[in-house]
């Protein structure tokens, strides 16, 4: 779909509920007005609540291409935007000499675009892209301070300045998705450049309507009995409460056991595809798993 | 379809069934926003005046009749922090709703009462709300206040002026600081603890630091800088004849600091406070939380650079001031809903408290075992142990003990300079955590005294 086809909030949800994805209508007004006025997104929220997600559909809907890069301590330059492929510098300094080149153009050669590696930044600006693609950001909280105001100016002005070649500048804006699980807090001034949008744990009745989208064949009372369940879980007492990713983890290990319902044997046995932290499983499993089964089970 | 599809954000816009939004539009509506932006900025969320454009521009593709999306954009473009998101709807609720129903007055109580009970308001910004509300004549007191306080530093200046020109023999000052460096909090005069806060103010503090990711040129190091390696041979031709070299860069360290507020504390408390503001104004990452029977961030109520005026802030948000201890409940607090967000990157925590709990001593065993395993280094003040014959004898205490990793005095300024000393000599070395090393350390706290 072409983004100018996308003209109201509602076209945007619809858009997204075509490719599997339940979004609130706040979402698709966020979403709806990153396209419009082409700024970053700035999606927080647990983790396994689907901020990810938001960027894979919407390349699908926009039909272009995703361009991803996963954020971690340390990412730089050479990682994140271009390197220079030395290897191939070098065999090529080689080889010139022994074709006895002229210097001056040898120097020109080999800092030219053949040996430039490409990484995600620079891939995403690109003036050769046909369609401007969406860029996402993943786990910026993982990066550090350095790579942060890197991106600051990148995300102001979407050009790229290589001293050898020159200064890069994308025809047309990406459409640029950030996620943060705030490991570390994203400093005020890139924040400010996004819009915002915290993504909750969804509702009972959202959640349903999630798995059964995502897996059609499930049986309706387990979709139920798990939903009720995981949602009782959600305001227990945990170290790591289970995001809509574990729900639907959870719910193929139950298919993969060939359960109908929630019963107390299997439940025990799958909790890990839920419950990261040994501190959690042991808490679940322990006196009231019975009681929380039957008041699941009871609520279908 | 659309039917099936969940609204539920929004929704207590919706559901508070009032007149529609009537909004005017063109510079009556650019006024209105102006005006929005400020109460948002005076009430702590930071808006700017970019974004104010920005938003002004984006609202030109939304139906503004359409109250949620309206509300929807707004929030989008000028919130950038989830904490806040409760304040925000306060405030957008009071501003484009409630401001301009002055004769539904009941019928407005009740409706911030029902959002509040919502949302969930935490008391500190609920003052706050109640403090924005009649922000005229506030701003009025703090004009004069402001001319207070300058015509007091002006004198605080002109008095410090003075005792330069009596030219104090050095000797007595110096024995007199030092006197002070050595007396316990607990028994300053009003004078000596506006001497401490001086004294405070002028310390310096560094932190030991830790291995980034990061690589950064150097002369010698164990990484090959290529990029510079092609650069400078290409004069030589194929061969690489100069080498360059890159090596892991150094940052100092993340701290964390946990201290005690409650009752037992009061003596201590406040000097305290002064002491974690200068520290979290002296290094670059430090996270601040206080507890007594709950936990309060308060990072950034300290950010303020005056003194008097961060500690002030403090004490307004924090409801428990001198009540009971429940070190294991803030610590279980700390561990679930905040140690993945500020223990990152090899932090050190640094727990100020006398350890007089009156918690469940398993929970609290728990929550220590947790906390220990995920800093770098867990350091323990406790102001008593400046007393030679204090032994770790309480319950909390006595549970603690085992998993900290440096238990430290917290009692004058020399042990704060001690503290000081030993922040800048953490390095990448782990302290020693098995049952051995606990059980002796803990044999060694607990001998009575001869």
């Amino acid at each position: 779909m072409e983004q100018e086809s996308l003209t109201t909030i509602d076209d945007v949800q619809r858009a997204m509920f075509a490719q599997n994805y339940i979004a609130d209508r706040s979402l698709a007004t966020v979403v709806f007005l990153a396209l419009k006025r082409r700024k970053p997104l700035l999606l927080e929220g647990e983790p396994g609540v689907g901020k990810t997600e938001v960027a894979k559909v919407l390349a699908a809907i926009l039909n272009t291409k995703l361009i991803r890069l996963q954020c971690y301590e340390g990412i730089d330059v050479s990682t994140a935007v271009y390197e220079w492929n030395y290897t191939r510098q070098m065999l090529h300094i080689r080889m010139m000499e022994a074709g006895g080149a002229n210097r001056q153009e040898e120097l020109k050669e080999i800092f030219g675009p053949d040996f430039l590696m490409q990484r995600p930044l620079l891939q995403a600006i690109d003036p050769a892209n046909a369609a401007p693609p969406v860029l996402l950001i993943d786990e910026l909280d993982r990066s550090d301070e350095e790579f942060e105001a890197y991106l600051l100016e990148l995300l102001s002005d979407f050009q790229i300045t290589i001293p050898e070649i020159g200064t890069i500048q994308a025809k047309e804006p990406p459409f640029v998705v950030i996620t943060s699980n705030r490991t570390r807090e994203i400093h005020d001034a890139l924040r400010r450049r996004c819009l915002y949008y915290w993504i909750d744990y969804p509702t009972l009745e959202k959640e349903y309507n999630i798995v059964v989208t995502r897996m059609p064949d499930v049986p309706e009372r387990l979709a139920r009995q798990v939903c009720t369940f995981v949602r009782e879980l959600r305001s227990a007492d945990l170290y790591k409460a289970p995001g809509v990713a574990e729900t639907l983890d959870w719910i193929s290990s139950l298919l993969a056991l060939h359960q109908m319902e929630l019963v107390e044997g299997p439940v025990r046995d799958t909790l890990g595809a839920l419950l990261k932290y040994q501190d959690d499983v042991l808490k679940v499993g322990g006196s009231d798993l019975g009681k929380m089964l039957q008041k699941a089970r009871g609520a279908s | 379809m659309m039917d099936a599809l969940p609204q539920e954000n929004g929704d207590y816009v919706a559901s508070l069934n009032m007149r529609p939004l009537d909004i005017e539009r063109g510079e009556r509506l650019l006024y209105r926003l102006t005006e929005f932006g400020r109460l948002l900025w005076e009430s702590g969320i930071n808006v700017g005046p970019r974004q104010m454009l920005d938003l002004a521009e984006t609202l030109n593709y939304v139906d503004l009749t359409n109250k949620e999306d309206f509300y929807e954009t707004m929030k989008c473009s000028l919130l950038t922090r989830h904490e806040l998101e409760p304040l925000f709807d306060q405030l957008f609720l009071y501003y484009w709703y409630l401001r301009d129903n002055p004769n539904k007055k009941d019928d407005v109580k009740g409706a911030a009462k029902r959002v509040e009970r919502q949302m969930r308001l935490p008391p500190s910004e609920r003052k706050r709300l109640a403090e924005h509300m009649n922000a005229t004549e506030q701003r009025k007191d703090l004009r004069s206040e402001m001319r207070q306080t300058d015509r007091r530093r002006l004198k605080d200046d002109r008095d410090y002026d003075d005792e330069d020109d009596l030219g104090d023999p050095q000797g007595t000052a110096y024995s007199a600081i030092e006197r002070l460096r050595k007396k316990d909090f607990e028994n300053f005069t009003w004078d000596e603890v506006q001497e401490a806060k001086r004294l405070m103010a002028e310390m310096r503090w560094n932190l030991g630091l830790r291995a980034t990711r990061r690589k950064a040129p150097s002369r010698k190091g164990a990484y090959p800088d290529m990029r510079r390696i092609v650069r400078r041979n290409l004069k030589y031709g194929a061969e690489l004849i100069e080498l360059t070299w890159r090596e892991t860069k150094r940052k100092p360290r993340p701290l964390v600091i946990i201290c005690d507020i409650s009752g037992s504390m009061s003596l201590y408390s406040r000097l305290l406070l002064h002491f974690i503001h200068t520290i979290s104004n002296g290094l670059m990452n430090v996270e601040a939380f206080v507890f007594g029977t709950r936990l309060t961030r308060i990072t950034r109520q300290l950010k303020k650079r005056d003194v008097d005026e961060a500690v002030r802030d403090v004490s307004k948000s924090v409801q428990d001031w001198s009540g009971g201890t429940r070190i294991g409940d803030a610590l279980h607090i700390f561990n679930q809903k905040w140690a993945r967000r500020v223990l990152g990157r090899g932090a050190v925590v640094l727990i100020i408290s006398d350890g007089w709990d009156r918690g469940d001593s398993t929970l609290l065993q728990a929550e220590m075992d947790r906390l220990q395993h995920s800093c770098h280094r867990l350091i323990w003040l406790n102001p008593l142990l400046g007393s030679p014959d204090y032994r770790p004898l309480t319950v909390g205490m006595k549970t603690a003990l085992p998993y900290i990793d440096n238990f430290l005095p917290a009692h004058n300024l020399d042990s704060l300079i001690s503290l000081g000393n030993l922040l800048s000599s953490i390095d990448d070395s782990r302290p020693a955590r098995d049952a051995v090393s606990r059980k002796k350390a803990v044999e060694a706290w607990s001998r009575p005294v001869r």
